[in-house]
C-alpha cells in the first residue's frame, strides 16, 4: 500500500489538475466555442472576443496554464519530499 | 536561372548543409542514443524539437488556407492542436517519463502485463503513424516541384536522402539536433512574411496584434478595422461572414476540437520526444516550452489567413461590388497570379466573356439574383486551392525574393522534421518493442542498435514508396491519425497511469473497441478501405450521428475506449499486485534515472 504521505501527495496533484483542466475546458470549449455568441457582444480592439479566445486567448491560456502546473508541482513535490535529486 | 531560382537554391542548400553537418557530428552509438538522445537533451532544446517535430506540412502549409477560407469554425484547428499540449503535460509526459523506457508500447505492455496489449498497441501506433507520414513525403514532393522546379519524384528522392542521412546515422539523437536546427529554419520563414504583410495592411509588427488592428491610410480605410473590413468584403460577394462563419455547427465544432486535442496527446511521436529530458520536472516545463515555439506559428496563422484572404479578395475585386470597373481585368493579372495559374492550383473561367475576374460566392441565391443584374454568370474563380495561401503570400504582398526562398526552405525543414520524428517512432516499435520485446529477447544490444537502423531504413523505403504511390485515402489521412491516436493510444495510457484497477482485459478490449468504432464511421462515409463504392452511409452531412463529421468521431472513439474498458476490468481479474506498484511507483517523480531498455 502507498504510503500516507504518498496518498496526499496524489490527492494534491489530483486537485491541482482538476482546478487546471477546468481552466482549459473553460477558455477553449467555454468561451471559445459554447459562449462564443454572447462573448462575441465585447470587442477587444477589431477581435470580437469570442473569436479572440478561439483564435488567440486559448493558446495563451494553455500556455500559461502548463507553467503554472509545472511550477505548482515542483512545490509539491519538495513539499512531500518526491522532488528529484 | 532567375534570380528567384538562385535564391532558392542558395537558402535551401544552406539548410540542407546544415542538416547533414549536424547528422555527422550526433551519431549515435548506443540504443539509449538512438531512441531517447542519450536522455540528456535540455528541456527547452526538447520543447523546440517538439515544435519541428510537431509543426508539419500540414501547419506550415495547410493551416492558414484552412483558416483563410473557413473563418471562425476553423479555430478549432488552432484550438485542438495547441490545447493537446495541456492534456500531455499534467495526464501523460511526466509519468511516461517516470516510467522511463524507450517506446509507448513498452508501457502498455508492461502496465498491463501482457505481450498482446503490446503488439495491439504496436499495431495502432504505426497506423496512425504511417497514414501521418505519407501527408510529410507529399508535402516534400510538392514543395520541392513548387520552388525547384524540379520533378514530384526527385524531390521524393532528395528529401528521403536527407531524412535517411541523419535518421539512421543518429537516430532519436541526431533527430533531435536536426529539429531544433529545422525549427529555427521554420518558425523564421513563417514569420518574416507575416511581420511584412501585417506592416503592409495595419502599421503593426506584430502579427497577432496586427489581426485586430485598424488599417493603415495606404490601404483606402484608415481608422476601420480589419477583421471588420474583411467581414464586409467577403459578405458583400456572398461568402459568409468571416469572425461568424459556421458558427452554428457548435456539437461538430466541439467534437472535433477534442478529437484534435487527445490525438496530439496521444501521438507516439510526440510523446517520445519526452522521454529524452533528464528527469520528470523537466518533461513538464518541456511541455510548456514545446506550446510557446508552437504557439509562435500557431498564434501567427490566423493573421497569415485572414490577410491572405483580405488581399486575395481585394486584389480581384478592386472597386465597388457591382460596378463596371469594380473588376480585375485578366490581361492586366499580377506576376503571382500567372505564376500560380501555371501550376494549375489557380484557375480562372470567363464565363460571362467580359474579359474580367468576378469572384464570389454563386452558390449563394440572394447573391445569385444581385449577380445576374450586374451581367455575371458565375463564380469565375473556378480554382483557388487553399494549400497556396502560406506559398503565395510573400508575392502577394511583393516580398524580396530571399523572402520567397525562406518559405520554400520553411516548408521542407517543416515536412522533413515531422517525417523523421514518425519514422523513429515507427522504426523503434518495430527494432525495440517487436523484436526484442516479442521475438528476440535475448538479442544484444550491439545487435539492436544495428536492427533499429535496418527498420528505420525501412520505414523510409516504405514512406517513400506509398508518397510516389499515394493510396486513395491520402486525402484525409492526418484527420485519420489524430482519429487512431485518440480513440486507441491516448485512453489507454490515461487509464493506465489515473486507474490502479485497470487491468490487462479491459485495455485490451477498449482499444480495439475504441479504434473499431472510429474505424467503422471512417469507413461507412468514405468507404471501406477507402473505397469510394463501398460507402454505404454516403459522406453526407443529414447521415452523420448527431452532425458530427467522420473527421471529428476520434472523440467518441475515445469515450467508447473508456467505457468498454472499465465495463470489461469490471467482471474480469484485477492486475497483480507488483503492477499496482508500479502505477504507484510512476505517481511520483522520486528516482526517475535514465530511460533505460529494460
Amino acid at each position: 500500500m502507498l504510503s500516507d504521505n504518498a496518498q496526499q501527495y496524489w490527492k494534491a496533484n489530483l486537485r491541482l489538475l482538476a482546478i487546471c483542466l477546468v481552466i482549459w475546458f473553460v477558455v477553449s470549449y467555454g468561451c471559445g466555442i459554447l459562449l462564443v455568441e454572447p462573448l462575441n457582444a465585447i470587442k477587444l480592439g477589431g477581435y470580437k472576443l469570442g473569436f479572440w479566445f478561439a483564435q488567440q486567448g486559448s493558446i495563451y491560456v494553455f500556455i500559461l496554464l502548463i507553467f503554472f502546473y509545472a511550477i505548482s508541482m515542483g512545490a509539491l513535490d519538495r513539499k512531500y519530499g518526491f522532488d528529484e535529486e | 536561372m532567375t534570380s528567384l531560382q538562385i535564391w532558392t537554391y542558395v537558402i535551401v542548400g544552406l539548410s540542407f548543409a546544415l542538416y547533414f553537418g549536424i547528422a555527422i557530428w550526433a551519431r549515435a552509438g548506443s540504443t539509449g542514443e538512438f531512441y531517447v538522445a542519450g536522455g540528456g537533451v535540455h528541456p527547452v532544446a526538447n520543447g523546440m524539437a517538439t515544435g519541428a517535430d510537431w509543426m508539419s506540412a500540414a501547419s506550415f502549409i495547410g493551416m492558414a488556407g484552412l483558416l483563410a477560407f473557413g473563418g471562425y469554425k476553423t479555430s478549432l484547428f488552432l484550438m485542438g492542436w495547441t490545447g493537446g499540449y495541456v492534456l500531455l503535460a499534467m495526464l501523460l509526459a511526466p509519468y511516461l517519463r517516470k516510467f522511463g523506457k524507450f517506446t509507448v508500447p513498452e508501457f502498455i505492455g508492461d502496465r498491463f502485463y501482457s505481450k498482446t496489449a503490446r503488439i495491439v498497441g504496436v499495431v495502432c501506433l504505426i497506423l496512425a503513424s504511417i497514414t501521418y507520414v505519407i501527408g510529410q513525403m507529399k508535402g516534400i514532393g510538392v514543395t520541392f516541384g513548387r520552388f525547384l522546379e524540379t520533378s514530384y519524384e526527385t524531390g521524393l528522392f532528395v528529401g528521403m536522402a536527407i531524412v535517411f542521412f541523419y535518421a539512421v546515422l543518429g537516430g532519436m539523437k541526431g533527430i533531435t539536433y536536426t529539429q531544433i536546427a529545422q525549427y529555427v529554419v521554420l518558425i523564421l520563414a513563417y514569420t518574416v512574411p507575416a511581420i511584412f504583410i501585417s506592416l503592409n495592411l495595419t502599421g503593426n509588427p506584430s502579427p497577432q496584434i496586427g489581426l485586430g488592428s485598424t488599417m493603415t491610410a495606404a490601404t483606402g480605410y484608415e481608422g476601420v478595422y480589419l477583421l471588420d473590413h474583411l467581414d464586409q468584403v467577403v459578405s458583400e460577394l456572398g461568402f459568409a461572414e468571416y469572425t461568424t462563419q459556421g458558427m452554428n455547427d457548435r456539437l461538430d465544432m466541439f467534437m472535433y476540437t477534442l478529437s484534435l486535442m487527445i490525438g496530439t496527446a496521444g501521438l507516439p511521436h510526440v510523446i517520445i520526444r519526452f522521454f529524452t529530458v533528464p528527469k520528470v520536472s523537466d518533461a513538464r516545463y518541456s511541455a510548456g516550452w514545446a506550446l510557446v515555439f508552437i504557439a509562435i506559428l500557431y498564434t501567427t496563422a490566423p493573421a497569415v489567413g485572414a490577410m491572405a484572404r483580405l488581399n486575395l479578395t481585394t486584389t480581384i475585386q478592386t472597386g465597388e461590388v457591382g460596378s463596371p470597373d469594380g473588376n480585375l481585368v485578366y490581361e492586366e493579372r499580377p506576376q503571382w497570379f500567372k505564376t500560380w495559374e501555371a501550376t494549375g492550383l489557380l484557375q480562372f473561367e470567363d464565363k460571362n466573356g467580359d474579359g474580367k475576374i468576378q469572384y464570389y460566392n454563386d452558390a449563394n441565391e440572394e447573391m445569385n439574383a444581385k449577380a445576374e443584374g450586374f451581367g455575371w454568370k458565375g463564380n469565375e474563380m473556378v480554382k483557388i486551392d487553399r494549400d497556396i495561401m502560406v506559398l503565395a503570400n510573400p508575392e502577394i504582398a511583393n516580398l524580396p525574393n530571399w523572402v520567397i526562398a525562406l518559405v520554400a526552405a520553411g516548408g521542407l525543414a517543416a515536412a522533413l522534421s515531422t517525417a523523421a520524428g514518425l519514422l523513429l517512432a515507427i522504426a523503434s516499435s518495430i527494432s525495440h518493442d517487436l523484436l526484442k520485446g516479442v521475438f528476440a529477447p535475448n538479442i544484444s544490444e550491439k545487435a539492436e542498435l544495428n536492427a533499429s537502423r535496418v527498420a528505420m531504413a525501412g520505414a523510409i523505403a516504405v514512406a517513400g514508396y506509398l508518397g510516389l504511390n499515394p493510396p486513395g485515402f491520402a486525402a484525409g489521412t492526418v484527420a485519420i491519425a489524430f482519429g487512431l491516436a485518440a480513440s486507441s493510444i491516448f485512453p489507454v495510457l490515461m487509464m493506465g497511469i489515473f486507474s490502479k484497477t485497470m487491468n490487462r482485459a479491459g485495455a485490451i478490449a477498449g482499444m480495439l473497441a475504441g479504434i473499431t468504432v472510429t474505424m467503422l464511421y471512417v469507413f461507412q462515409h468514405y468507404g471501406f478501405f477507402f473505397i469510394p463504392e463501398l460507402k454505404f452511409m454516403g459522406g453526407m452531412e443529414p447521415n452523420w450521428f448527431l452532425g458530427i463529421s467522420p473527421n471529428a468521431f476520434g472523440s467518441v472513439g475515445a469515450i467508447v475506449n473508456f467505457a468498454v474498458a472499465f465495463a470489461v476490468a469490471k467482471v474480469t481479474a484485477p492486475p497483480p499486485e507488483h503492477i499496482q506498484h508500479l502505477v504507484e511507483d510512476i505517481r511520483v517523480p522520486r528516482g526517475a534515472g535514465q530511460a533505460t531498455g529494460h
